[in-house]
């Protein structure tokens, strides 16, 4: 056996849960886990890599359940890893509930609603939609190493 | 006994499905499945429900650490 050079797995986790700050962090209000909503964006939005934060620009209009900031994820099970990778699912689908319309959206914003900044996580994208007074569901895929939703490897 | 038909909420408000016309839709590609379901009254569209499946995930690779020596 021998000492090997390698990004600590626990870390990976660890830096999802928020533990570790290099830089100048922020006072955190509680120690449990933060909210993180789902906004939908028209396919002539710009949200991607460079997005920072949760911004209404783009965003679909309210209709239905859903409102400007949209559609808190269901988050019931914490990050986890397999191997040398951390990764984090939402636990459940994320809807827009019935009564739903838009016309051309293309992509989902994950945010931290906690945050008092909303800081940005991941943008989704997909075919272009429309919904007509109905539900837009996305399904997650399965929460591990290969297809969790967010993974650091 | 006859059976009532389900109502699906639509343009125009709640109506019975069996007044509406339906089209299920499935598409597939690198990136998604969409299952989409849409109601017309003639050539109106007046309901679409779509349920999109993401087979693509994200991965941020944190394993390019820096060497003391390298």
């Amino acid at each position: 056996m021998a000492n090997t050079q390698a990004m600590c797995t626990s870390f990976k986790v660890d830096a999802m849960n928020g533990l570790h700050a290099f830089g100048a962090s922020v006072i955190r209000g509680a120690t449990t886990k933060d909210t993180f909503k789902g906004a939908l964006y028209f396919a002539s939005a710009t949200v991607g890599a460079g997005t920072t934060a949760y911004s209404a620009t783009g965003e679909v209009g309210n209709s239905g359940s859903y409102a400007a900031g949209g559609i808190a994820f269901t988050t019931a099970t914490a990050p986890n890893s397999t191997g040398t990778t951390a990764f984090f699912t939402p636990s459940a689908s994320w809807t827009t509930g019935s009564g739903f319309s838009a016309t051309a959206f293309d992509c989902i914003l994950m945010y931290n609603d906690t945050a008092a900044g909303k800081n940005a996580v991941a943008s989704f994208t997909f075919g272009s939609q429309t919904i007509v007074a109905g539900t837009f569901t996305l399904t997650m895929p399965t929460n591990d190493a290969t297809t969790g939703l967010i993974r650091i490897a | 006994m006859s059976k009532t038909p389900p109502l699906i909420m639509t343009t125009k408000g709640l109506m019975a499905e069996n007044l509406l016309r339906r089209v299920d839709t499935h598409a597939e590609n690198d990136n998604e499945i969409v299952d989409a379901v849409e109601y017309y009254v003639g050539e109106e569209l007046v309901h679409r429900s779509a349920h999109v499946h993401l087979k693509k995930s994200l991965e941020a690779a944190l394993t390019e650490q820096g060497a003391f020596n390298g």
